[in-house]
């Protein structure tokens, strides 16, 4: 059976797309097949991330009007086996989606699939509605700012109420936290939201912490997935977080302030 | 922390500022989320905007909630009025 994952936020900016690309080709890596699906719809981005943009010829929208086949508008990734992505419409017609659509392309996704993953667009309207309304489990993706827990908390009652799960009564939405932008020195100066004061707000499992890190920027001018740049705090962290959700107990690394010297713990200084 | 955070001034930093913020902000939200009808969070503030035309109240100090009991439903309405007793009130 086919998981569905919506990887969502509320707040734009915050990481999804990064981590979209990044935890579904570290499933596939893992030897999954796995499909990314972009529903930002007019502002496709998840093609760019993953370097495959000069092979859209079909997208998400034109198999939904059944202008395209499923099997023509999925890209194959070139790097990595069992990895596919189904690239969001340059469309601006906001109704393009629709919930029906959604869900006859996502049940024809789920016979040939491990992992569905619904990068979803900012916001709370239509398309980030639909990108979480069919899923089993969702991913929110929080920086840890004011702003943004208080758009994720947002989100995590939505997903209680208002997707298919909820309204059959069948189990919740299973919801993970992936705190992402995390600079450990800043909250040790007392200048950022903790994990621990994220996790005691949002009260939902944390699956991962990605530090902020520069290797974010370098892999999307590349048009790779972090996660493929070993060498990177984001792509280990990214790669622990893939092991954790498969089951293996991994530590959270990237939390604590770079090894302080004993002389500066001591003495407070940063 | 070190040695020397012991002996500075007990001055909120800026990430308690935000916690205590959010536990707020989050605590509304998770109030008009609650399972009631999509009307209630707007009902409440309709509500409150029309109270302080009369009376100065807090933010929050108009709560509505749908109890339901068997086939019945009751719209429970809760305003909490400051201490001191409001002029408003004995104008008109
Ligand atoms: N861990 C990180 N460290 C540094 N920059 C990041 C990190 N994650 C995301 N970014 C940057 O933040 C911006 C928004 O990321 P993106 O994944 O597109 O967010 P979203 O899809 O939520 O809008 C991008 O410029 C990206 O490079
Ligand atoms: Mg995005």
């Amino acid at each position: 059976m086919a998981k569905i994952i919506v990887i969502t936020s509320g707040k734009g900016g915050v990481g999804k797309t990064t981590t979209s690309a990044a935890f579904g080709t570290g499933l596939a890596l893992k030897g999954h097949k796995t499909v990314l699906i972009d529903f930002d719809v007019g502002l496709r981005n998840l093609d760019l991330i993953m370097g495959c943009e000069r092979r859209v010829v079909y997208d998400f929208i034109n198999v939904i009007q059944g202008e395209a086949t499923v099997q023509q508008a999925l890209i194959k990734d070139k790097r990595v086996e069992n990895l596919f992505i189904l690239a969001a419409s340059q469309t601006r017609d906001k109704d393009a989606l629709n919930q029906e659509g959604v869900g006859r392309v996502l049940e024809q996704l789920a016979k040939d699939f491990e992992y569905i993953i619904c990068d979803s667009p900012a916001g709370i309207e239509k398309g980030a509605h639909l990108a979480m309304y069919y899923a089993d489990e969702a991913m929110v993706v929080t920086n840890p700012e004011v702003s943004s827990v208080r758009d994720s908390d947002r989100v995590l009652g939505i997903l209680a109420s208002k997707t298919k799960r909820a309204e059959e009564n069948k189990e919740p939405i299973k919801e993970r936290l992936i705190l992402s932008r995390y600079s450990p020195d800043r909250v040790a100066r007392g200048e950022m939201l903790s994990v621990e004061d994220v996790q005691e707000i949002l009260s939902i499992d944390l699956l991962g912490v990605i530090p902020e890190s520069q290797a974010v920027l370098n892999a999307s001018n590349s048009g790779e997935p972090v996660i493929l740049h070993e060498d990177s705090e984001a792509g280990q962290a990214y790669r622990d977080l893939v092991d954790r959700y498969l089951g293996v107990d991994v530590p959270h690394r990237f939390v604590d302030p770079k090894k302080p010297g004993f002389f500066s713990r001591l003495f407070g200084g940063n | 922390m070190g040695l020397f955070d012991y002996f500075r001034k007990p001055e909120k930093s800026s990430a308690n500022l935000a916690k205590e913020r959010l536990q707020v902000i989050v605590a509304h939200q998770r109030r008009d989320n609650a399972d009631g009808p999509d009307y209630l969070p707007q009902l409440q503030r309709e509500l409150l905007y029309v109270i302080r035309k009369y009376v100065e109240v807090d933010d929050d100090a108009v709560n509505v909630q749908l109890e339901k009991d068997g086939n019945v439903e009751v719209l429970e309405l809760n305003v909490t009025l400051p201490d001191r007793k409001p002029e408003a009130l004995d104008a008109d």
